[in-house]
């Protein structure tokens, strides 16, 4: 298993920069229905699969949160915990396992360059995309194809990333 | 916060107004009669400002929480709606939303839910197609913009106070003002914490709050509530989910002999009470007890929060 590369939060996110970068110039064969997909489907299965425990819900959005996959969570939260956490940072419904939000967060923070994006607000998972390629989806842009409605609302932060980062220095968390 | 009322309702002008606020939880009967509902119902409206109509909390199947609603707006009473992301998807939510404030329900709790596996009837599907913040924006959405997610327009748009959960009680900690922070961004108004029973932590956790410079961007309602025994004070701690009892909560009550435990966990909530109303940024206390709504009303009148203001109007003051 290659999940203890997850704890390598800062090395990942250098890959997935490299990654995107590499993958570009694939983009005119890298379409859905594709001679390829079936081959990218199966190389994310088996790659993501090992690393990152990946449920191929096909708009992944590993880099945004702490490189932990949020599908995992029993919930399929996207945007942070519930409250069911346990005291000891375990999961509600499986008390045996960590819940995959505190590990986004400690992961998160080694993360310069994506780790500010677990403050962003995730929009609904699009379950049609369920079992398609999250790499192709990303190339042509399909996992940003929003629900009319949500992407005409503005949303204005209500706390800057300065801002958070200069006041959680001061704060002594136990 | 906007000089603006969202909706005029009981609770926002309570709220608006500066005053400490007083909500409670009803406890859905299971049952197919509307009297349970309002026998519970008449005991809590004179103590409270808005009154919580559950959503199948712990995941156990009771009356739902919408029909409750129905029943209360009927009878003038003022509830506040909870939505759980648990049972139903993105279309029957954005409907429920819409008959909601068609029967006049004024304020709406967007929660992620308790886990299936919580409840009575672990084998169900979860749904989960929402999480609460999604909730929460689609909801302000609906609000603000007068649109469905799909992006078809509304001819009249529901008027909601969008209330949100936070658990300032578990971890990650450091995480959780900022989840506050996201909660207001996607559209929270008020917020209604967890069962508090570790007031220091709540100060530490309001401090950070206070830190980000959120606390006059939304009206935080604290979670109380009294623990009946020793052994409810157990069962909560290690059954429901989130609930944080500190040990010496417990120890106090297991000092106490058995047959004035209930009396003792009243004071503890009484005494937890006049300690939160006294911290910076608490705009209320939210108070739930199982099936005890009689306790709840003797709580809310012996921690002198009692008789609430009328229509929660300012110039009915004194």
């Amino acid at each position: 298993m290659l999940r203890f590369l997850q704890n390598y939060p800062h090395f990942l996110e250098v890959v997935f920069d490299l990654f995107e970068r590499v993958l570009q110039p694939f983009r005119r064969w890298l379409k859905p229905g594709s001679f390829w997909e079936p081959a990218v489907i199966w190389v994310e299965e088996v790659g993501k699969g090992a690393v990152f425990d990946c449920r191929m819900c096909g708009q992944c959005i590993l880099h945004s949160t702490g490189m932990t996959c949020s599908m995992t969570c029993p919930k399929n939260l996207r945007n942070g915990p519930c409250g069911g956490v346990r005291t000891n940072g375990h999961c509600e419904v499986y008390p045996e396992k960590p819940c995959i939000w505190v590990q986004a967060y400690e992961r998160s923070k080694d993360m310069p360059r994506y780790g500010y994006e677990l403050m962003d607000i995730q929009p609904p998972v699009n379950r049609r995309l369920e079992g398609t390629a999250s790499w192709i989806n990303m190339l042509q842009g399909i996992d940003r194809e929003l629900p009319e409605g949500w992407v005409n609302v503005e949303d204005v932060a209500v706390v800057t990333p300065q801002v958070a980062e200069e006041v959680k220095s001061t704060w002594t968390v136990n | 916060m906007d000089s603006e009322l969202r909706t005029g309702g009981r609770l926002e002008r309570v709220l608006h107004s500066g005053r400490f606020a007083v909500t409670a939880e009803l406890n859905p009967p299971d049952s197919a009669d509307a009297e349970d509902v309002y026998r519970a119902a008449i005991v809590l409206s004179t103590v409270c400002d808005g009154i919580n109509a559950v959503d199948a909390s712990g995941a156990h199947c009771h009356m739902s929480s919408v029909a409750i609603c129905a029943l209360l707006t009927r009878a003038g009473y003022e509830p506040i709606y909870q939505v759980a992301c648990r049972d139903r998807n993105r279309i029957a939510i954005q409907g429920d939303l819409l008959g909601a404030a068609a029967m006049g329900v004024h304020n709406v709790l967007c929660i992620t839910g308790d886990d299936v596996s919580a409840g009575d009837q672990p084998e169900a599907k979860r749904v989960f197609d929402f999480d609460s913040i999604q909730l929460l924006r689609t909801a302000r959405m609906m609000r603000d913009d007068g649109f469905l997610l799909s992006g078809r327009k509304l001819t009249t748009r529901p008027r909601f106070l969008l209330g949100a959960a936070a658990n300032p009680f578990v971890p990650p900690f450091e995480w959780r003002p900022l989840r506050l922070a996201k909660k207001i961004a996607a559209g929270a108004d008020f917020i209604q914490t967890q069962y508090c029973f570790d007031v220091p932590r709540l100060q530490e956790y309001l401090n950070q709050v206070e830190d980000l410079g959120l606390l006059d961007k939304v009206y935080i309602l604290v979670g109380v509530g009294p623990l009946r025994s020793e052994r409810a004070a157990e069962y909560m701690r290690t059954k429901v989910p989130g609930v944080v009892i500190p040990d010496e909560v417990v120890e106090r009550l297991h000092k106490t002999p058995k047959i004035q435990q209930r009396e003792e966990g009243k004071r503890i909530c009484i005494e937890i009470i006049q300690q939160v109303r006294e911290l910076k940024g608490v705009d209320g206390v939210h108070v739930m007890a199982y099936r005890q709504e009689e306790l709840v009303a003797q709580i809310i009148e012996e921690a002198g929060l009692f008789p609430r203001p009328r229509s929660g109007m300012k110039k009915d003051r004194g």
